[in-house]
């Protein structure tokens, strides 16, 4: 190489990076051995030296930033966040795991459990129900609470097997009869047998209307996620129960969390770094266990591989384990793209998931804003 | 709350309860894309203790207000997510029931 004096050397574009260091920033490099460059480089004078600006410009972010939706249902969706950063994509997939409240059964009033099921773990299971519920419809219920109808919802079980039937009975979760009175057992400071009050005994919950009086639950009673499995009776065996549930965060316990799970992975990019003809091309095809790349016919007889599904990519890195073949294909994750799934497990649908959960790290800064200034 | 020192605002560690990785790694990437910020990190001491430490360090600004600046950023980011994203789910729906008219 001849040698160019350094006032000969073309200028860097402002605000540019070197190719090298762009993709560096961008991109997890997956090789063979182990991944590199998986940090994000956040300081806003990183590239300083380089006349580059790394600070985030709002107007700059709001220009690039883009949703795409892929698949959207009553219980799942996916969609593409694209230019936004980890660490925001994750509080995101951390609230919706953790912080968004669902309705949930948290105590169970048991009359009678015959059935072999102990009545800590029928207590549990029931727990696990998803209720098909809006929970921004009612309160939280804090410890010296009185359940009321604000804040509670309350089921009946009472499923029986007569003696005799000679067949064992399963109990499904859409036995569970909502009662919109509330509680129909007497608290046991009641006294029932007492003739000269007319008044209604006290219950476990003091409701001043029926829930199904709500414009809300009129027309739609609430029920609970059919077909679930609770317990087995046999014959003679008896469950007679009551459950009380009420509004909390998946943090506390698993049965509160509105998601079955909620994960995002980087967009996986494939890149053929020179062309692979003929046999290497059929090698590479078979090599990839999830189909990712295709064989072009070039005419005259010749034919070469194109990456054609880079997104079911699965970087199991077994195009580029042997070796020779690492320098022939290249593959990465784009930092900024992230391929976001959410699977509901039935209390809000998906897409209203994602936009509370958005909403709940918003109230999270304004808290924060608030409470220092 | 608020650990500072009293002579030089430029540097702070805020202890935020009942916050953790969520809130607390959100932050921390607003504010080192802040150029006023030389500095910035977070730690939670105990893992069964409900709090995190925010530590900022800037270039001469006060650092509550750094602070406060990039949450407010981080509320303008979430704004904007969540505006983009009801769009595409508008637009994604609208497009299904086209489909299948």
């Amino acid at each position: 190489m001849p040698k160019t004096p350094l006032w000969d050397l073309p200028e860097l574009p402002k605000n540019e990076l070197p190719l090298h260091l762009q993709l560096q920033k961008t991109r997890v490099f997956c090789n063979n051995d182990a991944p590199t460059h998986t940090e994000n480089i956040h300081y806003s004078g990183a590239y300083a030296a380089m006349g580059v600006d790394n600070s985030l410009r709002l107007d700059e972010f709001r220009k690039n930033f883009k949703v795409k939706i892929i698949k959207l249902n009553e219980e799942d969706m996916e969609f593409d966040l694209i230019g936004i950063d980890a660490s925001i994509a994750n509080a995101f997939r951390r609230i919706l795991i953790s912080e968004v409240p669902t309705m949930a059964i948290e105590k169970v009033l048991v009359a009678n459990s015959s059935s072999v099921v102990q009545d800590e773990v029928l207590a549990h299971r029931l727990g696990l129900i998803p209720i098909i519920v809006d929970p921004r419809l009612f309160d939280y219920m804090s410890e010296n609470d009185i359940p009321n109808e604000k804040n509670s919802i309350v089921f009946k079980l009472h499923v029986k097997n007569k003696r005799g039937s000679g067949e064992r009975r399963t109990v499904f979760s859409h036995d569970l009869q909502w009662l919109p009175f509330g509680s129909e057992y007497a608290l046991p400071t009641e006294n029932p047998s007492d003739p000269n009050s007319n008044t209604k005994p006290k219950t476990y919950t003091s409701y001043t209307f029926s829930q199904d009086t709500l414009p809300e639950f009129s027309s739609n009673p609430i029920t609970v996620t059919p077909g679930i499995i609770i317990s087995k009776l046999g014959p003679g065996q008896e469950i007679e129960l009551e459950a009380h549930a009420c509004k909390g965060l998946g943090k506390t316990h698993a049965k509160w969390s509105p998601v079955a799970t909620a994960w995002y992975r980087m967009l996986p990019e494939v890149i053929l770094l020179q062309d692979i003809e003929d046999e290497d091309a059929e090698e590479l095809v078979k090599k990839c266990p999830v189909n990712v790349f295709d064989i072009e016919d070039m005419g005259k007889g010749r034919k070469w591989a194109t990456v054609a599904r880079p997104r079911a990519c699965t970087l199991c890195r077994e195009c580029i384990r042997e070796p020779g073949w690492e320098e022939k294909v290249a593959l990465r994750r784009v930092k900024d793209h992230f391929i976001f799934t959410i699977e509901s497990t039935g209390a809000l649908p998906p897409e209203v998931l994602f936009t509370e959960a958005v909403k709940i790290l918003e109230d999270k800064c304004e808290r924060l804003i608030t409470e220092m200034s | 709350m608020e650990h500072g020192s009293y002579h030089d605002l430029s540097a702070s560690t805020v202890e935020l309860k009942d916050e953790d990785h969520t809130l607390a790694n959100s932050l921390r990437f607003t504010l080192n894309q802040d150029p006023r910020v030389t500095l910035c990190g977070y730690s939670i001491p105990h893992p069964s203790e409900a709090k995190v430490n925010i530590r900022v360090q800037t270039t001469g600004d006060p650092a509550k207000e750094v602070l406060k600046d990039s949450c407010q950023d981080l509320m303008m980011i979430c704004q904007h997510v969540r505006s983009t994203f009801d769009q595409a789910v508008a637009d994604f729906k609208n497009n299904q029931s086209s489909e299948s008219e």
